[in-house]
C-alpha cells in the first residue's frame, strides 16, 4: 500500500508564525527520512510561501493562512493558501528580483527560491479573491 | 537567540540568530538604522556562525544594507556561512556585491574585511 499521510493546519498572518509554519512541515516530513538539506530547502520554500501571504496577500493585516501537507509516496505536496489581494500578474511576480515591495527591503528572491529548492511550484491567483501556492517535493531514498 | 550588534571604530559587526526570517531581518533593519544614527558606519560584517536557517528577507536584509552604506566595495560581507547559506547567497546574484566567507575568522581569508574585528 502506498504511504500517504496529511495535515491542515490554519493560522493568523502573523509573521511570528512563519517560524510555526516551515517547522511543522519539516517535522511531518520527517517520516520520509530527508536529509538535512532537504528539510532546510523545504523550510526556506515555506518561509517565503507564508512570508508572501502576510506582506503581499494580507499587506500586514491579520488574517487566516491554511497550510496543507501531504505526503504521496516518496513525494511531499504542500498548498499555501490566503485570501488576499491575490496577484495581478502571476509570471511576471515570479520573476527573480521583482518585487512590489522595494521599500520594504525585499529582494524579489521569493518565488525563485520557491522553484530552486522545491521540484514542482505553480501558483492559482485571482486579484480580490486570494493566492494559493502548489509546491513538491520528492525525497528519493 | 538575538542578535548582537557590535561596532569597532566605523565597522559593525552584526551576530546573526540561528534563523533569520522576516520578522528579525526587519528587527536588525531597525538596529542598524538606529546605530546609523548615533555613529559613523563605513562596513558591516554580518557574521552567519550560528546562523543554521535563512530565506529571501535576509538577502533583502544584506542588499538594504548594502545601498544604505552607499554600495562601495567591501562594504557588507558575510562571514562563517554554512553550505545551505551559501547556497541562498549565490543564487541570489549577491555575492558579487558581498563578500562571504566560511567559518574561518583568523584573518587568513582574501577580502578587506575577514577577521579584523576579533
Amino acid at each position: 500500500m502506498e504511504n500517504t499521510n496529511e495535515m491542515t493546519m490554519l493560522f493568523d498572518s502573523r509573521p511570528v508564525n512563519e517560524a510555526l509554519a516551515r517547522v511543522a512541515v519539516a517535522a511531518f516530513c520527517t517520516q520520509l527520512n530527508p536529509t538535512l538539506e532537504e528539510v532546510a530547502d523545504i523550510k526556506t520554500a515555506v518561509s517565503e510561501a507564508v512570508t508572501n501571504c502576510i506582506i503581499h496577500g494580507y499587506e500586514g493585516g491579520i488574517h487566516k493562512i491554511q497550510l496543507s501537507c501531504r505526503l504521496r509516496g516518496e513525494e511531499v505536496q504542500v498548498d499555501i493558501k490566503d485570501s488576499g489581494v491575490g496577484i495581478q500578474d502571476v509570471k511576471k511576480a515570479m520573476e527573480p528580483l521583482y518585487t512590489t515591495r522595494p521599500d520594504r527591503e525585499r529582494s524579489g528572491m521569493g518565488f525563485t527560491f520557491m522553484e530552486a529548492f522545491m521540484d514542482e511550484v505553480s501558483v492559482e491567483s485571482e486579484p480580490g479573491r486570494g493566492t494559493t501556492v502548489h509546491m513538491k517535493k520528492v525525497i528519493r531514498r | 537567540m538575538k542578535p548582537e550588534f557590535e561596532t569597532q571604530g566605523t565597522a559593525l559587526t552584526v551576530r546573526l540568530p540561528a534563523e533569520l526570517d522576516h520578522p528579525v531581518s526587519d528587527e536588525i533593519r531597525r538596529e542598524t538604522d538606529r546605530i546609523m544614527g548615533h555613529i559613523y558606519i563605513r562596513s558591516m560584517i554580518f557574521d552567519f556562525s550560528g546562523t543554521t536557517f535563512m530565506d529571501s528577507s535576509g538577502i533583502g536584509l544584506l542588499m538594504g544594507r548594502y545601498r544604505a552604506l552607499g554600495m562601495r566595495k567591501g562594504c557588507v560581507s558575510a562571514t562563517g556561512v554554512s553550505r545551505h547559506i551559501e547556497k541562498l547567497l549565490r543564487l541570489s546574484g549577491i555575492t558579487r556585491f558581498i563578500e562571504t566567507g566560511r567559518v574561518d575568522m583568523t584573518g587568513k581569508q582574501e577580502g578587506d574585511n575577514y577577521g579584523k574585528y576579533q
